[in-house]
């Protein structure tokens, strides 16, 4: 295991991570909350649109598509 | 008897709506685009004696606001304090819906779940043991498959006993810190692992197999350009058909309502003005109009329905960054093909105020469905006549394509100018929500979406070509000196939209077309017809009408262009004004697409005229 943190558009296409921390405003906390995205939450990175960015993960149970420069300031832990 | 107020909540995306129209009984939508819940839809159902308003709220995903849409849900259960509440939601993805469901129970006392789309869940062998649910969260669950209506009256039964306890003051003012979110996610997460089986543990993989197909980088935009292109092709291919029995019906309908007319003695005058006036406005609408219409909505419904255009969002997300645009943005613009002002309530899914201005602003890019039919007229008549057989028809729809892609061009252009000038700003975050792949009910939305198409279609044409056609009649039969009043309009014009490549007719069309932009080229014909001596035409001849009045390949590009790119319908205008509250916005909305189709018209006139086509 890896247990260096990663944005988390930096996840390969299949591997999963669990959320460590959020560097983010509060409004746009918020909205990731909203999402079930808070620390420990695991996500999957499942694949990039044709250009790389957004990019769909599985967050909870739900296909959930994120610009880079958002899912960034998700930190993870890859876990796979 | 008092009448019980009952809210549906939840997720976007779990059916909620159809929820809503099964326990009302409304087959009836709320806006013109089905399915969708733009403006606050209310509708009442009797059990046992016991009337019941049941309110369908906008998608929410906590208790917590992060668009207007959001907050009008979140106010009403805060402020309406409604009896019962109905949570519904997704049995494929429950793990997140519950989040929702147990900050509902924490804050208001009679709360129901409603576990939506089991048989989605069957078929991706997904258990849910709804009565540990129950028990588990201490409130009633019903499992429902609200499409086919399963379970509903057990749902009422539900709500009825629901309805008779009394409710203590929901407490929704919360403050949601780190703390109280993880908490509710962690127990949604254990309930869900609780009460839900997954006997296939890669039930999405049939989904993720299709959206590695539909989002590949080799394949995702292809196969975008081939499903709009057989979309338009069914369209083009059916409209054609039906148009011309529309027509031969309607006009040979005409010699008999002359007939009659005469025969009853009526006045020349008044028989010139219904038949001429009134009736062949209204017959031009519906045989010319109405065909593609009826058509094309079904068809972009099933589309919908089908959970690919938030795909489409996906691919599409790229160019709206570079736009400094809200990525939600390609939603509405989709929204925008079915109804310009529909399009613009749904901006209301934008929380940013910059990025939702600028997607309202920018709507009318879109052809909605009533300028679509100008579209397909011109092109067919005038570029894509040069061959025959199937090549016609590869030619007319890559035309209709390439209309399509510039009227996206000028979106993405013009939302890049407005997000650095007036509305300087840089994009904000957001998600994009895949919903899981659903097969939409052919029959069901076929059936119901043309019926509703043509009846919303033939009202609008009675209301608005009606008196469109008294209008015009009146204004080519009244005469001051030598010229009718209507020739001395359309003189006005005429200098002027000459340098647009059109004509003072055309121009008048489009400005007598402001209530509805389906009675653009009925007015036009209308208007030929009133100087000229043509009584008689099929739409095969509708083409020599134009070319005699002096029609080139550049007047039918200038209109198709201008149709594109003008100033939004009267509806939509009044609908900008309400969703912004400002006249200031309106205006401006009314403004950038007419000059916009002023200097591309211009453009494209100007540049023929040097180049002598």
């Amino acid at each position: 295991m890896n247990d260096k943190l990663l944005p988390l558009d930096r996840l390969r296409v299949g591997q999963k991570g669990v959320v460590m921390d959020i560097a983010a405003t509060d409004s746009e906390k918020r909205r990731f909350w909203d999402l079930g995205l808070i620390r420990g939450t695991t996500v999957e990175s499942l694949h990039k649109s044709p250009s790389g960015d957004p990019i769909a993960y599985f967050i909870m149970g739900a296909v959930i598509a994120l610009r880079n420069y958002d899912a960034e300031k998700i930190l993870v832990v890859s876990s796979t | 008897m008092t009448v019980k107020n009952i809210a549906l909540v939840g997720n976007p995306n779990v059916g909620k709506s159809t929820v809503f129209n099964g326990l009302t009984g409304l087959s009836q939508h709320t806006g013109n685009w089905p399915g969708k819940t733009v403006s606050l839809a209310s509708g009442t159902f009797v059990h046992r004696g016991q009337a019941f308003s049941l309110i369908d709220l906008p998608g929410i995903y906590s208790l917590m606001a992060n668009s207007p849409e959001e907050a009008v849900a979140i106010d009403y259960l805060r402020y309406q304090k409604p009896d019962v509440v109905v949570i519904v939601a997704d049995a494929t993805c429950l793990e997140r819906n519950l989040n929702l469901a147990i900050q509902i129970i924490d804050a208001h006392s009679n709360v129901i779940l409603c576990v939506n789309l089991l048989d989605e869940a069957k078929k991706k062998k997904i258990q849910v043991d709804l009565d540990s649910l129950s028990r588990l969260m201490g409130i009633p669950v019903v499992g429902v498959v609200a499409r086919s209506k399963k379970n509903l009256d057990k749902l009422k039964e539900q709500i009825f006993y629901m309805a008779e306890k009394s409710i203590d003051s929901p407490d929704l003012s919360m403050v949601f810190t780190e703390e109280k979110v993880k908490d509710s996610v962690n127990r949604a997460s254990a309930l869900y692992k609780a009460c839900v089986r997954l006997e296939q543990k890669d039930y999405n993989a049939p989904d993720r197999t299709l959206d590695h197909f539909v989002t590949s980088r080799s394949l995702g935009y292809p196969i975008m350009l081939l499903l709009l292109g057989l979309v338009f092709w069914i369209t083009l291919q059916g409209a054609n058909y039906i148009s011309d029995y529309l027509h031969i019906g309607l006009f040979g309908l005409q010699d008999h309502l002359f007939e009659i007319l005469t025969a009853w003695n009526a006045p020349p005058m008044l028989i010139d003005l219904l038949l001429f006036g009134v009736y062949q406005t209204v017959a031009w609408v519906i045989s010319v109009m109405l065909p593609p219409m009826a058509i094309f909505f079904p068809l972009f419904t099933l589309l919908e329905d089908s959970g690919y255009l938030p795909r489409v969002a996906f691919n599409m997300d790229r160019c709206f960054r570079r736009a400094c645009a809200h990525g939600k943005q390609a939603l509405t613009m989709c929204m925008g093909f079915g109804c310009n002002a529909c399009a613009i309530m749904s901006c209301r899914i934008i929380d940013s105020p910059r990025e939702r201005l600028v997607a309202i602003l920018t709507n009318n890019f879109v052809p909605c469905n009533g300028r679509f039919p100008t579209l397909i007229a011109l092109i067919s008549m005038f570029f894509a006549g040069l061959s025959t057989g199937p090549l016609q028809d590869v030619i007319a729809v890559s035309l209709l394509l390439a209309v399509i892609l510039f009227g996206v061009f000028i979106t993405l252009l013009v939302s890049k100018i407005l997000s650095v000038t007036i509305l300087k700003g840089l994009p904000s975050s957001f998600a994009l929500e895949l919903p899981p792949y659903r097969r939409p009910q052919f029959a069901k939305v076929i059936i119901r979406s043309l019926l509703d198409r043509t009846i919303f279609v033939l009202g609008r044409a009675l209301v608005v070509a009606t008196p469109a056609g008294f209008i015009i009649w009146f204004l080519a039969n009244t005469y001051t000196g030598d010229a009718s009043l209507l020739s001395l309009f359309t003189d006005t014009l005429d200098p002027f939209a000459r340098l647009m490549g059109l004509d003072g007719v055309i121009l008048m069309a489009f400005i007598l077309g402001f209530p509805a932009n389906e009675i653009v080229i009925p007015i036009i014909i209308m208007t030929y017809m009133a100087t000229g001596s043509i009584t008689e035409l099929d739409t095969f001849q509708l083409r020599t009408l134009l070319v005699d009045n002096g029609w080139t390949t550049t007047t039918a590009l200038c209109t198709l262009l201008f149709c594109l790119l003008h100033f939004p319908c009267g509806t939509t205008c009044l609908t900008i004004k309400k969703e912004t509250a400002s006249w200031k916005w309106t205006a401006a909305a009314f403004i950038i697409p007419t000059v916009c189709g002023f200097i591309v018209c211009f453009l494209v006139a100007q540049t023929f005229h040097l180049l002598g086509v």
